[in-house]
């Protein structure tokens, strides 16, 4: 039902003026920009939430935050996303240099709720560049270490060139009660670590499946497989969570482009949990 | 010799399907075998005498493909079994493997397997139905990889 | 706005035809933009109107599935026509509007600005099917969290003059959705036609203070029991005389259950996926947007435009559509009009008002495909049942 308690927000088709502060190319088609508010800041946004995106005189996107805002702050004066140039839109933005302006609008969709996950193990598993929206999560987990158990994290890519935020993957990795799998689709050469889908990796990974929540983001197929392997571990449908993606051209729900059966993914998504999202991606062009 | 192989394989879940007799039978042709991190485990067109059980460290399937030299297929941690040209006819095999870190596992002689299955159809039957999965979920897994998911629309089918 | 019906107003009154002219002139005087109907173009479209002449006296329709035509009536009724080609929403939700422009000062900085809407509508002859259609898209496009400020702009303010159906037509299905021929609730004034040999006059109900206020420059005379008998019995009458019907229950669960339905293949061998149905539906909401720029870019402007699920790139992600046979693409429409719609916005989203059935080019009738889905899932059901024994 779309009436909701919350009071109703007006300027939602503005997009802000924001700032780009810094732009790291990550890999070959894939930037992330750091934003800085040039106006009044949006509200802050939670790992697996997205900002609309405008590049002026072009057009916008959906793009998921990939950080954390800054600690206490409750508005976005800061924002982070990791954008790859598939687009008219997308290359556009990626090729934004500091100095420039874009528009954002947000926060918009379902939080990975990442709070709900205290007491629990977390998962992770990540496929190309879906790393980018589980980035928060991680963050989040690592900033209140102690909230949490085990923590997972799996990450696949294309190739060794393409995996995303190496230099934290490492450093991750070697943190005490952080365990971290990386696989690719094809070595490349001088590529020790491991071949093959990232399923693979779940049998070598240690969690509770009955004591465990689980972060899902990537390809809709790659979300399929490695959630069947979850499930298959004994990981409950209602503790698994996919962020979903369908067409999006407002990010608010006038535009009924984002519909998946009954989800307006930009209202009752991105994040949907694999119980609820199981039998939708499973029809046929639905 | 075969108690010790027997315990070993038993903390590992992949003959968890075996009755304890069969698991008896199969650990008489087992020893317990290690590998140094890139010593060969055995090359490709080689006879497919023995397979192995992964208990710890990781293993490459590779390929050699002249002018690009030994190519990873896919890597194979703990808890998988490597090998499976041992059950069929010309008994080579088709793919050389490595190990990637030093790997310990137990490794069994295919031919007394083989010979044991022939014997005995229940046990036959039993190590044949632990083994398909094994093939299909690479299959699956392979084929997942042709689809190249990770691609854009523009990437897809290039290298 | 309009609000819920108050028992608390005067009682109903009855105007001659001809006082339409004072009902006009009130409406002008208050800084109204009249729309309504008037034939133009072979069909009766929704206009700007500048005065009460301009309503379609005497003018009818023949309708049925793929078919409308316009003809001429025995009599001088202004609304004895059903539903034509546009709806409410080409004023409220209109098919192009601004969304914003943008400039870019030398130092980088981007002003945005918003459009301001500065018309106020009063809207006349509004169908109670179109009276609900106008209620269904409140909740959309203004009941959410997001409120819409093209639709919102518009729709503040409004006057809703609601025309209650006493000759419902051949598509027409108002009765077994629940929003009509009756108008019950959301208008300031509600008018129901009589035409009594050479006397043309309206049975006129008020709904809020606002409409109470424009109806007292309007002269008028207390509405005997015999008028309000006349009215309400027609009204009454012409519900037991609709085109067609629809089980307006168990729709959802029909549509979920069959995803998979052999039926699709069905409609897809009769559907073109013009896109008709969802240009002329009161309901249909989706639209797209556009951005341009000028030659320099420092100028920008977003648009907004109506889009259809039945468009191949509506569903467009990672280089492809989601839905591109046409079987998925009519299940989309159909599914979200009477099931989806449910649970995502509390209501059904169809009124029953028909425009789909007469202007698809191919006669689909939206309750002939639910009948056929129905018995599907009753065969299936059954062949279950027969198995289960």
């Amino acid at each position: 039902m779309s009436t909701s308690t919350a009071p109703a927000v007006t300027g939602s088709a503005l997009p802000r003026p924001y700032r780009v502060v810094s732009r790291r190319v990550d890999t070959g088609d894939t930037v992330t920009l750091e934003l800085a508010h040039d106006a009044e800041p949006l509200p802050a946004f939670a790992p697996g939430q997205f900002a609309m995106l405008t590049a002026y005189g072009i057009g916008e996107v959906p793009i998921s935050v990939s950080g954390l805002p800054e600690p206490g702050d409750s508005r976005a004066r800061r924002l982070a996303h990791t954008l790859r140039a598939v687009g008219a839109v997308t290359r556009a933005l990626h090729a934004t240099a500091p100095g420039a302006v874009i528009g954002v609008r947000g926060p918009f969709g379902t939080s990975w709720n990442v709070a709900s996950a205290a007491g629990q193990d977390v998962v992770i598993v990540a496929g190309g560049i879906g790393l980018a929206p589980v980035r928060p999560v991680l963050q989040a987990v690592l900033a209140e270490r102690s909230r949490y158990g085990d923590v997972v994290l799996l990450v696949g890519a294309r190739t060794p060139a393409d995996l995303l935020y190496p230099d934290e993957l490492r450093r991750w990795g070697a943190t005490a009660g952080v365990q971290v799998g990386v696989t690719v689709d094809r070595p490349s050469d001088g590529w020790t670590g491991h071949v093959g889908v990232v399923p693979a990796l779940i049998p070598g990974a240690r969690f509770d499946p009955a004591r465990s929540v689980a972060f899902v983001c990537g390809p809709e197929v790659m979300m399929r497989f490695t959630a069947r392997a979850l499930l298959a571990c004994g990981l409950p449908a209602t503790r698994l969570r996919v962020s979903l993606e369908r067409n999006m051209r407002c990010g608010v729900g006038w535009c009924g482009h984002c519909q998946l059966g009954p989800l307006l993914l930009c209202r009752d998504g991105p994040v949907v949990d694999y119980a609820r999202a199981e039998p939708l991606i499973n029809v046929r062009e639905l | 010799m075969t108690d010790d192989v027997l315990s070993r394989v038993a903390k590992l879940p992949f003959f968890a399907g075996l009755t304890p007799g069969q698991l008896r039978l199969l650990c008489e042709a087992g020893r317990p075998a290690s590998y140094q991190a890139g010593e060969r485990v055995f090359a490709e067109g080689d006879l497919a005498d023995r397979f192995w059980l992964i208990e710890a460290g990781s293993a490459a399937l590779d390929l050699r493909v002249p002018g690009r030299g030994d190519q990873v297929i896919e890597t194979l941690a703990g808890g998988s079994v490597l090998g499976w040209s041992w059950l069929y006819p010309p008994y080579r095999w088709q793919f050389g493997a490595a190990a990637r870190e030093r790997l310990d596992t137990i490794a069994f002689d295919a031919a007394a397997v083989r010979n044991r299955c022939d014997a005995d159809p229940a046990f036959g039957y039993a190590i044949l139905r632990l083994f398909m999965p094994v093939i299909t979920e690479r299959l699956q897994a392979t084929r997942l990889r042709l689809l190249d998911l990770y691609a854009t629309s523009a990437q897809v089918g290039q290298p | 706005m309009s609000t819920e019906t108050r028992g608390e107003f005067p009682p109903p009154v009855l105007i001659e035809a001809a006082a339409l002219a004072r009902l006009f002139d009130a409406l002008h005087a208050r800084g109204y933009t009249v729309v309504g109907p008037t034939a133009r173009d072979g069909a009766i479209v929704v206009a700007e109107l500048e005065s009460a002449a301009e309503l379609p006296y005497g003018v009818g329709v023949d309708t049925e599935a793929g078919r409308y035509r316009l003809r001429a009536r025995d009599d001088q009724a202004a609304f004895g026509h059903s539903a034509g080609p546009q709806s409410w929403k080409s004023v409220l939700h209109p098919a192009r509007a601004p969304l914003w422009s943008a400039d870019r000062a030398a130092d980088g900085t981007v002003i945005v600005r918003e459009p301001v809407e500065h018309h106020r509508y009063a809207l006349l002859g509004v169908r109670p099917c179109d009276l609900a259609a106008i209620g269904i898209l409140d909740r959309v496009l203004t009941g959410g969290r997001h409120v819409d400020p093209v639709y919102a702009g518009r729709r503040d303010g409004n006057l809703i003059i609601a025309v209650e159906c006493t000759e419902p037509g051949a598509t027409c299905f108002c009765a077994s959705m629940g929003t009509g021929p009756h108008a019950g609730s959301g208008f300031d004034l509600a008018m129901t036609e009589l035409l009594n040999g050479d006397d043309h006059s309206f049975l006129v109900r008020v709904g809020t203070p606002a409409g109470a206020e424009v109806l007292a420059e309007v002269p008028a005379r207390p509405a005997d029991d015999a008028a309000i008998a006349q009215a309400s019995g027609a009204v009454a009458e012409a519900a037991t005389r609709m085109g067609r019907t629809m089980p307006a229950q168990g729709l959802p669960d029909l549509l979920t259950a069959s995803r998979e339905s052999p039926h699709w293949d069905d409609v897809a061998s009769r559907c073109l996926t013009c896109g008709n149905c969802t240009m002329v539906c009161p309901t249909c909401f989706c639209t797209t947007t556009e951005d341009v720029t000028d030659l320099t870019g420092d100028h920008a402007e977003r648009w907004r435009r109506w889009d259809s699920c039945f468009d191949l790139d509506f569903s467009y992600l990672h280089g492809g559509s989601v839905r591109t046979s046409g079987q998925a693409r009519y299940r989309q429409w159909i599914s979200h009009k009477l099931g989806t719609w449910h649970e995502q916005f509390g209501s059904s989203g169809c009124v029953g008002c028909g425009r789909c059935i007469a202007w698809c080019p191919t006669g689909i009738d939206i309750t002939q495909e639910v009948a056929a889905l129905s018995l599907l899932q009753m065969a299936s059901d059954a062949t279950d049942n027969g198995e289960e024994r």
